[in-house]
Parts: C-alpha cells; structure tokens; sequence
C-alpha cells in the first residue's frame, strides 16, 4: 500500500490551525490589558474560548495574543478586578 | 485545582480554530482540556460546531489524537477507540495509559445519538461523554432538539401566530443517563469553571462511563451579544433555569442551590430566542416556561433532600 | 490440512478465527447470525482471544469497528440485509477512512415486504461504499474467500465484504478442506497499520472537515486504492494456491474457452448452471459460465476478454436495480464489453429473489432463449425467470 499525501485525509500537523489567524475576524474592537489592575486570577484565561490569553512560563497573564483574539469582549466582562483590567477599545 | 499551574503547560487544543467569535463551545472544550491537562487523551468528536471548526483540512487545532466519525454515532466510535485500546493493550501492543473524552452537542446526544450512547453506557466502556448542549442543532442553522425548552424559538419551530415557538418541553436527559446506573453523572456551566473541571477530573478518574451534560451557550443560535458566554451561563444557574449536580454512586448532590433564584427574567431578558416572552401578550408562554423550569428545579432539591436522608438513616445507601 | 463437515457461515466463522481478530463486533440478523454465536463460542472457550462487542444495533457495529480499526486493531464483523443497509452510511465513512474492516455475510434480501431469505440485494446494494466485494459460491469458498479477503483488505487498505447466498451457501452442510492454524495465520500475518488514533506520541486527526479545495483529491486517493485493489487480488490468490492447492480469479470460467452462449451469474447458481451446461455440451452446444467472484473492484477487462468469442450472453441477477436498465450485475457487464469489437448480445435476467428457487430446468430454459436468440429469433432484452403468471 502506497500512502500518497491524501491518503484517508488524515492530518499528521497536530495544532496546525496556528498558521490561520483569526484576529481578521474583529470587528473594531480589540481588548486592552491595563496591568496595574490585573489581579492575575486567569478568569479571563479560562474564558476564553480561542486560548488568546497568553501566560507566562509561570502560567501567569501576560497579555492578548491579537493574533487569534476574535474580539469577542468575554474577558473584559469576566474580569473581576476593580477597576476592570481588561477593557474593550477600537482598533 | 491550580489555574497557573495548568495553564503553563502545552494546550490539548490551540488557537486558530473558526467557532464564532465568544462561543460557548470554545470554552467547554478548552476548560476539559486544561482539566485533562496530566492525562493522555483521545477525543472522539461527533459532526457539529466543534468537530468542523477544529479541523478544516489540512489544518487541525488539536493537540492531542483526534477522530471523527458521524453525528449520530461518537459513542460507538468511542466504544469501538476504548475496545480496541483493551485489547490491544491486553496483548502489549500499547503501553500508554489513555483516557477518551466524547465531545457531542445536545443533537448528537439528546436525539440522533441516544440509541448509541444507550448502548455505550449499558455496555460500560470507560469512557468520559461530554454533551455541550446549546439547546438546537445550531450548526445547521439552529434547529429544534430534544434538549429545546418550552418556546424557546428555532427555525424550524419558529415563533408564529398558531404555533409559539418550540412546542414541547426540554427532555430530562440526565435522568435518563442516570436509569443506566452509571458510577458518574453530572449538569455543569462553564461560568462555575472550577465545579465543571473538577466534574471533568472525576468523570476521568471512574471507571466505567461517565457523562457531563454541559450548558454550552451560542452566540447566533440563542441570539446573545458576544461577550455574555460567562454571565448568560452563570445566570443560568442562578435563575435555576440550568441547575448544576451531579449523582455519584446514585446519591444527587446540587452543586449550587441559591436560596433566592434570581427571576429568569435575568436570564431570557438577553437572548432573541426567548424574546416575545417578554410582550405582554405572551404572559402566559412565560408562565409555562417558568413552571417548567420550577418544576425541574423542585424535583432536584426533593431528591437532593431525599438522598440526604436516606445517606443519614440506612447503613450504605 | 483436515477436512470438516461446516455450513457455510462456519465456514467463515473458522476463517475468522484462525485470522485472529482484535476486536470482533456484532449484532445477530438472519442468516448471518450463526457467524455471529459461533465466534462468540469460540470466545467463552478460549480458542480465541479477542475484545467482542455486542452492540445495539448495526450502525454501532459499523461506528465501533470504525473506532476500533482508527486504533489499529484488526476487526471482522457478520451481517446481511436490514444489518448491512442500516451500516451504510458508516460503510462510506470506514472506506474513506482506508479502515480494513472485513464483513462476513450471507445475503439476503431488502425488506419490504420482509423476507429472510437469500438474494443480492443487500450485497448490490453497496455498489458505492468502496468496499472490496467478493462472492461465494460454497462453503469452501466462503472459507477460502474470506482468509484472502483479510489479506487483499489489509494489503490495499480497503475494507471488504465477503458473502455467499443466504441459506443456501450460509446453512448448508459442506466438507470444506481447512488449513492448519500456523499455516492460515502465517498467510494471513500480524496485522500492520500505518497510522494509530492511540499513538499519543504522534497525535493525528481522523475525518476532517475537507471543503472544495482537498476533497477531490482525497477521494481520487481512495478511488486509486480500489484500482490498486485490483493488483493485490491475483497476486494473494497465488500465494493462497500455494498452501490451499485451490486457485481463485477474478472469476471462474467454465467451459467459456469456445463457449458461443454463455451466462454470467454470481453465488451459488453456477453449479447448478454447471450441470445444464454439461448436458449441452453433451448435444454439442458450446454453452459456458463466467461465475463472477470479485464484483468490486470490477473486473471489467477481464470479463470482455473472457466473453468476447461468445455470441450472446444471458447476465443472471439475483436483485434488481429497479433502474428500467436490466439487473446491477448486468448493467456492469454491459458496461465492461461496451469496448469489446465483438460484442456479444446481451440479455438480463432477474431470479431468484427473496429465496426464490432456480433448478436445472430453468436455466436450461434461459439456454434456450439464448439459443434461439442466436439464431436470429427476437426476444425481449429484460426479463424474470421463474415468475408465475
């Protein structure tokens, strides 16, 4: 049996879905992460339903990945900190 | 459960995928992944949003083993994957120790997909079902189904003069998984993260199958703005309208049980489904709905209360 | 090599055994249920060590097996008739997948009205799942077919459908010569998969979605495995002659060399047919059978080269295709001699279905019409044998 490129359409490129970004689906607005306020309790992390929260190697907040953020606004309602540390802005 | 520590690791399931922008689904799945973060895991994926978002060939957002089969069929596919891993382990072929998770919408679980999860439960394969139940087939364009509630409209059961929205009640599934005597059964929201990872932890750590029916909000179907996933799932269980349990070993515990559910006005107010239930002239479709969901809630809290008693007063339940 | 006295579903339920499954999966339906209790005997005795499912119905059967195979396992499941129809939408799912699942069963008809009883409707009716599909004619074949059937599967990486006629072949008691265990599993070999939803190391994704943009080219890769199929048939029928001393084609011709009227049929019938063909052969007439045994893939160049001396050939279908075009099997064979530069005259005849019995007499009837077609009389193209009035 030869396996030629095609075969079965099994995809062998594990998390490959990387290479499409999806920040082209925003719509202007794109979240804002005002750090001083941040209480680093990943609700927005755990939110998120495109994993573009990053975190650090310690698995702390470390931001936005603007690259697949859709700009759904999930975090910046989530977030518990007052003042908020996460705001909705236009692009 | 440390949210830090889980989240540092490398993700079951990346960015990139094309569910709508503030999908509930989205959030099942990443909080199961991260919850099954330290275990080696299959997902068997019936068709619906999650399996044709994550997987647009050549390009797939898992991480992990991934297979597909049909809609009505991913506990069979699963059932066949939990087999096949028996027996091949029995013989040495495999050494890995492997955990399967189902992720199934409410169409491929309450209707099309019962007679195979039937099946799968009764035969005791140790596998984790994962229903993400967003009330409608939505990935077809927001059909009724089984898990429907009273009125809510769809497009094939819209809102008309003769007929107001869905007809019917929501089928009581849970109940019904639970009539297979199972070790694991449990409703969980994402908005209450820590309970349902925690159920998703214990459902891996039973042997023989487990079930987790999870509210799953949609965006389009449900007709919400973007960003309410996590408010409209914690409304939900406030207003009792989605209460989260679970039943081990036969005893039902609520895992949330306001004093006070909040009126579920809060929880329809915000979603085009259940819009005409708040004109006056439809006074009365409210009402029915309300009574629906009171009626489930005091059923829970009886046998709740009942399953305490009987806890307290026989010896091994 | 011993001989045993066996129907033709244990037949293939001893093949089954020696080719050591990992997962057996069944859901019982007449008359293919006997595959079904007697590899689950063979499973409680211990003869073979195998995971056995009983699912629920049918289509779980199909889903489990798919799930299973995905994980390398080898998988062999029985069924017929309402059990195969309501497979189908998985059968397409399985072969697109490249899962060689192997299908023992004995056929038999497609309700309504319902009816137990043997014809091909329900093996026709998988015309376009992809799937390899041999036919026997006995319970020897049944055995022999289903041993090759394993290897021809697992070689093109298509699954496959071994049957026979439902009752006649599946409950009738035959000697059938088997193999020593050693010598079929050595032909048969551990079970190799190149890909395995259960290796975590090398994490893959199984049925995707494919939009415009692949979809093609990943069913021309499955269509191009059906045309590779074709290769591997022959090439495992020598190796099987090697250690059986029994040969298998893509047909079995008999007295076709010079034959000038012929049938082509498929299953069981053709040894019955064999006798008529003795008795005119003894007359003088040069009367012949082309016994078809793999109808998928279609062995269309074969069969034109096989029939082009012929002058008119009478296509026995046991289903219908209720397409106004003549029976399935037909509608192939005319197709396969559409290239032929001499082309014989063509008839269909539908029989025998829903257990309907053929006897000598009868196809000594069809020789007959062949016969006066062959001299110049005009008789209807389409027709039914052994229809009452």
């Amino acid at each position: 049996m030869k396996e030629d490129k095609y075969f079965a359409g099994i995809i062998k490129k594990p998390g490959s879905s990387m290479t499409y970004k999806t920040y082209v689906w925003r719509d202007g607005l794109k979240p804002a992460w005002i750090k001083k306020n941040c209480i680093n309790c990943l609700t927005c992390y755990i939110n998120c339903p495109d994993h573009a929260i990053k975190v650090d190697k310690d698995g702390n907040m470390a931001g936005h990945n603007l690259d697949y953020c859709k700009g759904c606004g999930i975090c910046a309602q989530v977030c518990p900190a007052k003042p908020k540390a996460i705001e909705m802005k236009k692009e | 459960m440390d949210l830090h520590n889980l989240a540092k690791k490398e993700n079951k399931i990346t960015s990139g995928h094309r569910l709508c922008s503030g999908c509930g689904a989205g959030i099942v799945i990443n909080q199961t992944m991260l919850a099954a973060e330290d275990e080696n895991v299959v997902v068997i994926n019936a068709t619906g949003c999650v399996e044709v978002t994550t997987t647009i060939y050549p390009n797939t957002a898992w991480n992990i083993p991934w297979i597909h089969c049909a809609l009505e069929n991913s506990a069979s596919t699963a059932a066949g994957v939990e087999t096949a891993y028996k027996a091949l382990k029995k013989k040495g072929k495999i050494k890995d120790n492997i955990k399967f998770i189902v992720f199934s919408g409410d169409g491929g679980t309450y209707d099309i997909g019962l007679q195979a999860l039937s099946g799968m439960l009764e035969r005791g394969h140790n596998i984790l079902y994962i229903c993400y139940n967003n009330e409608a087939n939505m990935n077809t364009g927001y059909q009724r189904s089984g898990a429907t509630p009273l009125h809510a409209e769809t497009t094939t059961r819209p809102w008309g003069k003769n007929i107001h929205g869905n007809p019917t009640k929501r089928k009581n599934l849970t109940k019904i998984i639970e009539a297979h005597g199972i070790p694991f059964v449990a409703q969980a929201a994402t908005a209450y993260h820590l309970d349902f990872m925690q159920k998703v932890k214990l459902g891996l750590a039973t042997e023989g199958p487990a079930f987790i029916d999870v509210l799953s909000t949609c965006r389009l179907g449900w007709g919400h703005p973007s960003n309410m996933a996590c408010q409209l799932s914690k409304l939900a269980v406030e207003t009792c309208y989605w209460p989260i349990y679970e039943i081990r070993n036969g005893r039902l515990r609520l895992n949330y049980r306001p004093k006070e559910p909040k009126p579920l006005e809060d929880f329809i107010q915000f979603q085009k489904r259940f819009e005409h239930l708040l004109l006056p002239e439809n006074k009365k479709e409210l009402e029915d709905l309300k009574r629906m969901v009171s009626d489930e809630w005091q059923a829970l809290v009886k046998r709740e209360d009942c399953d305490r008693v009987c806890m307290k007063f026989s010896k091994g339940y | 090599m011993k001989r045993l006295a066996l129907t033709g579903n244990e037949a293939m339920a001893y093949a089954m055994k020696q080719s050591k499954p990992d997962v057996f999966c069944g859901y019982p339906i007449t008359p293919t249920t006997d595959i079904l209790v007697t590899l689950a005997k063979y499973i409680a005795n211990g003869e073979l060590d195998c995971e056995f499912v009983t699912a629920e119905s049918e289509h779980s059967v199909a889903s489990i097996l798919y799930g299973a195979s995905s994980a390398g396992a080898r998988c062999f499941t029985c069924t017929a008739s309402q059990g195969l129809a309501l497979m189908h939408e998985v059968l397409h799912i399985i072969s697109g997948a490249r899962l060689p699942i192997i299908i023992g069963s004995s056929s038999r008809s497609l309700s309504s009205p319902i009816n137990v009883h043997g014809d091909h409707a329900d093996f026709m009716d998988m015309r376009d799942t992809s799937f390899i599909q041999i036919f026997s004619e006995n319970a020897q074949d049944s055995y022999d077919n289903f041993l090759q059937g394993v290897r021809i599967a697992e070689e093109a990486r298509l699954p496959a459908i071994i049957s026979s006629d439902g009752f006649i072949t599946s409950h009738n008691l035959e000697a059938v010569e088997v193999l020593k265990d050693e010598i079929a599993y050595k032909f048969i070999g551990d079970y190799k998969t190149p890909f395995s939803i259960l290796d975590i190391k090398n994490p893959i994704t199984i049925n995707p979605l494919s939009l415009p943009n692949s979809f093609m080219e990943i069913k021309k890769s499955q269509a191009d495995a059906m045309r590779q199929a074709k290769k591997v048939i022959p090439k495992v029928a020598l190796e099987y002659e090697k250690i059986s001393g029994r040969q298998y084609g893509f047909f079995r011709e008999y007295c076709l060399d010079d034959a000038k009227v012929a049938i082509v049929v498929l299953g069981s019938t053709a040894e019955t047919a064999q006798l008529v063909i003795d008795e005119l052969r003894n007359k003088g007439i040069k009367a012949g059978i082309l016994a078809l045994r793999v109808f998928r893939p279609f062995p269309a160049k074969e069969i034109m080269a096989a029939l082009s001396n012929c002058k008119v050939v009478c296509i026995l279908d046991r289903a219908d295709a209720y397409s106004s075009l003549g029976g399935p099997l037909f509608v192939e064979v005319a197709s396969a001699l559409y290239k032929s530069k001499s082309r014989p005259i063509l008839l269909s005849r539908i029989y025998g279905l829903g257990g309907r019995e053929i006897d000598e007499e009868m196809i000594k009837n069809i020789f007959e019409e062949i016969i006066k077609i062959n001299k110049g009389q005009k008789l209807n193209e389409f027709g039914y044998i052994g229809l009452k009035k």
